[in-house]
C-alpha cells in the first residue's frame, strides 16, 4: 500500500519541482549566486528517495519528461544572443578569437589528460564538452557515445570550479583585462561562472553571459572535428 | 495564446534544425543550429523577439529544472566515476584552468593588437 502510494509519476514530478523552487529561494535568500539550485537539488532528491525507499530507476523513468525541454532550451538561447548583439559587436575579434582558441583547448585537454591518466574511454567522451553549457553538453555528449549523466554533472562541477576560483586565477595569470576576465569565466564555466562574473563588473558579465553560447556553438563544431583527426 | 506562439516558433526551430542537422550528417547537434536560425532570423527581423521572449526566458532562466533528471542519473553511473574518481576531478580542475589560461591571454592578446593598431592609424 505505502508503496503503491509512493510509486507515481506526479509524486516524483512534485518534489523535483518543489525542491528545486526551494532551493532557488535559498540561493535568493543568501544571496550567494554561486549556490547553483542543482547543487543543492541533487543531495535533497536523494536522500529523499533514499529514506522513503523508492528506486532510483522510478524517479528516473517518472521525471524524464522533463528532459525533453531542453532542446526549447537551447534553441531559446538564440533570443538570448540577440540581446547581447551589441556586445558581440563591440567585442567581435576578441571574443570569437576566445572562443574558438577556448574550445580547441578545452577539448585538447580532456582528450590528453584523460589518455595520461588513464582514464576509460566513455569517460572521456562524457567530458570532452564539459566547458559548455549543460543542455547543449548533454547533446554533444549523446552524439559522440558519452553518457549525459556524467557530462552534466561535470560540466556543473566545472561550472562552480570556475567561479569560486576564476577570479583568483585570474590575477594569478596576470589578467586584469575585464574583457579577457569576462570571456574566460564564460567559456570555461558558463552559466555558473557566469553569475560569479556579474558580480565583477558588467562587462565581466556581458561578456562572460556571450560566451556561453558562442562556446557551446564551437565546441559542438570541435569536437566531431578532433576526435575525426585523432 | 502568446505562450502558444512563441512555444511554436521554438519547436519550429528546433526542427528546422533537426533537419539541417541530418543532413549535415548529424555533424552539429539539431538543437544547437535551431538555436542559430533563430538568431539569424532575429538579425533579419523574420521573427518579432517580443512573440518568443516570454516562453524563451522562462526556459533560459529555469534551465536548471529541465537537467535535475539528467543530473540525476548519475546514481546509476557512479561506479564508471567511483572507479577513478580522483582522475576524473584532476581532468575537471586541470582542464577548466587551461580553459581560462587560453581565452584570457587570447582576448588580451587581440585587444593589444588591436589597440597597437588603431594607435598606429
Amino acid at each position: 500500500m505505502m508503496r503503491e502510494l509512493l510509486m507515481n509519476q506526479p509524486l516524483m514530478l512534485a518534489l523535483t519541482i518543489g525542491v528545486y523552487i526551494l532551493a532557488v529561494r535559498i540561493r535568493t535568500r543568501s544571496g550567494i549566486m554561486l549556490l547553483n539550485p542543482m547543487l543543492i537539488s541533487m543531495p535533497v532528491i536523494i536522500t529523499i528517495l533514499w529514506i522513503c525507499r523508492i528506486p532510483a530507476q522510478h524517479y528516473l523513468q517518472s521525471t524524464s519528461m522533463l528532459s525533453f525541454m531542453l532542446g526549447p532550451c537551447v534553441v531559446a538561447l538564440g533570443l538570448t544572443l540577440y540581446e547581447q548583439r551589441l556586445t558581440i559587436r563591440q567585442y567581435l575579434v576578441p571574443i570569437l578569437s576566445a572562443v574558438l582558441v577556448g574550445s580547441v583547448v578545452g577539448v585538447l585537454s580532456v582528450v590528453a589528460l584523460c589518455r595520461w591518466l588513464g582514464l576509460d574511454q566513455m569517460m572521456g567522451l562524457s567530458l570532452e564538452p564539459k566547458s559548455v553549457t549543460v543542455p547543449i553538453a548533454m547533446e554533444i555528449s549523446k552524439g559522440i557515445g558519452g553518457n549525459t549523466s556524467i557530462t552534466a554533472i561535470s560540466v556543473a562541477l566545472c561550472g562552480l570550479f570556475g567561479g569560486i576560483f576564476g577570479p583568483a586565477i585570474m590575477k594569478i595569470l596576470h589578467v586584469k583585462n575585464p574583457i579577457a576576465v569576462g570571456a574566460a569565466i564564460g567559456s570555461a564555466s558558463h552559466g555558473i561562472g557566469t553569475a560569479r562574473a556579474m558580480e565583477l563588473g558588467a562587462i565581466e558579465g556581458a561578456v562572460s553571459g556571450l560566451c556561453i553560447a558562442l562556446m557551446g556553438v564551437a565546441t559542438s563544431v570541435m569536437v566531431p572535428i578532433i576526435n575525426a583527426l585523432l | 495564446m502568446d505562450i502558444i506562439i512563441g512555444f511554436g516558433i521554438l519547436i519550429g526551430f528546433w526542427a528546422a534544425g533537426e533537419c539541417l542537422s541530418v543532413l549535415m550528417g548529424h555533424f552539429v547537434p539539431g538543437s544547437v543550429l535551431g538555436m542559430l536560425l533563430l538568431f539569424v532570423a532575429l538579425m533579419l527581423k523574420w521573427v518579432k523577439p517580443q512573440h518568443i521572449e516570454k516562453v524563451a526566458h522562462f526556459l533560459t532562466r529555469n534551465m536548471t529544472i529541465f537537467f535535475i533528471p539528467t543530473v540525476m542519473g548519475i546514481m546509476d553511473q557512479w561506479g564508471i566515476i567511483r572507479v577513478n574518481w580522483l582522475g576524473w576531478l584532476a581532468v575537471i580542475v586541470l582542464t577548466t584552468i587551461c580553459v581560462m589560461a587560453a581565452t584570457g591571454y587570447t582576448v588580451q592578446w587581440t585587444d593589444c593588437l588591436l589597440r597597437k593598431k588603431g594607435g598606429s592609424k
